[in-house]
């Protein structure tokens, strides 16, 4: 039988009593831990400035790049899954729906690849892939994508500055304009044959807006070579502007004098402009832009997120567009 | 011989519950996707455009069956026309439902803003507003409450429906240039009404006055013919 009486308070032997000054260091110990926790957090922040922060997926062939210093070019933010980035693709040459490039794009050859650098530049000629991946080091820059349909994602990207090519090919005075044109082979790209947009995809840029240090001549994502899906095998990122404007799978880049025609701004000129940077105060005419679905991690039941003016990157780029009226000039 | 057994079968007392769980399965595929996160990287956008095609299908195949029945002379089908008419309203609202909640979530300030705002959205809303009241007498009772002719009268809504909601797709992909999908769903839902316009021409060329369809009353209750 295990019947407890009570025999009232029972002391402990003094041996077992914590000794007061021990006890008073209780919470320089908490401190201490806390301290080492967060250090261990901050080491990983630090090397993060060091080494690229993603790891490899492991599908494509490896392209790593160091980690970029220039301001703005790493993104806090958590990374959007590889597998959404990488099957939740607007590639009308592949199909209009999001989920047929990832499909379809297995056709798309990426070598041999010749990009062409044509118009008002003193060195005009025609690039071969594995000259341009060589033109300058690769680094990884970790961008929010915000897509004209209200969705985004973080995206780690591998390339260098688009600046780094145009200072090589000297643009001359004329030069107000890059216009970017990407592949059209019907033979390679199925979605061709509709006629939603006029082919070949075309888009263009400040030649300011293009020599900005954010501007990213993109070979790869997730330290791998683009996948086709995602514009293979190089591509434009501009990152505080829609995603449309960051034509993939590039064929030629001319230097022109006046605003390219782009082929969005053609089918559509009310609803996407020129300049198309992100703002949450310019609606797309069929939608507000004023909030956005971040993929792979805002939940079905979870309010959409405030959208920032630049997509975040105003510190950066704003002085681009000073006096300029972006209601106007959307 | 095929054409009795087959009217047989649509008369089968299992007939009906088949079609009604047929009719449900797309919604309750949604419904288990979303909750097992599998409609994709953005499964937002996954509901409010399959629940939008939905929609769109089920208001097809209600309009498909009084030309069919006429066609083939299976007057049976017209027990199925209340149900999928129904659900056409439920896809309807539980689309509603999904961009006001999913897109919106539920500030009902911003939804009436856009609704006032954007042409594309103002047509569906209209679309599916006609389609209530017709939701809301579809039962026998609320037939014989308003006498054949008037509730005929007002169930031809769905003639206006219709080229709405096919106007708020079409307004929608307008946006991308991308016309192929409302181009289907306006082939066949024009056929469907363009049948109706050949018929009540023919009958008008023999000088005879069109036989309506008639409302179709549960077997076991009186018709109104």
């Amino acid at each position: 039988m295990l019947i407890r009486t009570d025999r009232g308070y029972t002391h402990p032997h003094s041996s077992e009593i914590t000794p007061r000054a021990v006890y008073e260091r209780r919470r320089d110990f908490l401190k201490l831990m806390a301290g080492g926790v967060a250090g261990v957090g901050l080491a990983g922040w630090a090397t993060r400035e060091a080494l690229a922060a993603t790891v490899a997926p492991g599908k494509l062939a490896r392209l790593p790049g160091a980690a970029s210093r220039e301001p703005g070019a790493m993104a806090a933010d958590p990374l959007t899954p590889y597998k959404d980035v990488t099957t939740y693709n607007n590639f009308y040459e592949f199909g209009t729906d999001k989920a047929s490039p990832a499909l379809k794009a297995g056709t798309l050859r990426t070598r041999p690849w010749t990009v062409s650098v044509e118009g008002a530049i003193a060195k005009p000629g025609v690039f071969g892939i594995e000259e341009l991946l060589k033109l300058a080091p690769m680094e990884e820059r970790i961008y929010r994508l915000r897509c004209v349909e209200g969705w985004s994602m973080v995206i780690p990207w591998v390339g260098f500055p688009l600046r780094e090519l145009i200072k090589r090919v000297q643009p001359t005075g004329n030069a107000k304009f890059v216009q970017f044109v990407t592949l059209a082979d019907e033979r390679q790209m199925p979605g061709i044959r509709s006629r939603v947009l006029p082919w070949p995809y075309s888009e263009g840029l400040r030649l300011d807006e293009a020599m900005h240090p954010l501007t990213l001549l993109t070979f790869g994502l997730y330290g791998e070579v683009l996948p086709n899906q995602n514009g293979a095998p190089v591509r434009l990122v501009v990152p505080w502007k829609y995603g449309f404007k960051s034509a993939k799978s590039l064929a030629k880049i001319r230097f022109v004098e006046s605003k390219p025609a782009t082929s969005w701004e053609t089918v559509g000129p009310q609803e996407y402009g020129f300049y198309s940077n992100v703002n949450p105060d310019v609606d797309h005419p069929r939608w507000s832009q004023a909030s956005e679905r971040r993929i792979g991690e805002d939940g079905l039941f979870q309010r959409k997120r405030r959208t920032e003016l630049f997509n975040g990157y105003g510190p950066q780029v704003a002085s681009l567009y000073a006096g300029m009226d972006l209601k106007k000039n959307f | 011989m095929a054409r009795i057994r087959f009217a047989k079968l649509l008369q089968h007392p299992v007939a009906k519950p088949l079609v009604f769980a047929a009719a449900l399965s797309p919604f309750a595929w949604l419904a288990w996707a979303a909750f097992a996160n599998a409609l994709g990287a953005n499964p937002a956008e996954a509901l409010i455009r399959s629940t939008g095609d939905w929609t769109l299908r089920f208001l097809a195949l209600t309009l498909a069956v009084t030309p069919l029945r006429v066609i083939t002379g299976q007057n049976q089908l017209l027990r199925f026309r209340r149900m999928l008419g129904l659900f056409t309203f439920f896809y309807g609202t539980v689309h509603v439902l999904s961009y006001s909640g999913f897109d919106m979530g539920f500030y009902w300030g911003d939804i009436v803003r856009d609704i006032v705002k954007r042409p594309f959205i103002l047509a569906g809303f209209s679309a599916l507003l006609l389609m209530a009241p017709l939701a809301a007498t579809s039962f026998n009772r609320a037939i014989r409450a308003m006498g054949a002719k008037r509730w005929q009268g007002l169930h031809r809504l769905i003639y206006v429906v219709a080229p709405v909601a096919l106007l708020h797709f079409w307004w929608m992909r307008a946006g991308k240039n991308d016309f192929a999908e409302p181009a289907v769903y306006i082939a066949i839902i024009g056929v469907l009404l363009g049948w109706r316009v050949w018929r009540r021409w023919q009958d008008e060329m023999k000088g005879t006055r069109m036989k309506d369809s008639v409302p179709f009353i549960r077997s076991g209750s009186t018709r109104t013919t």
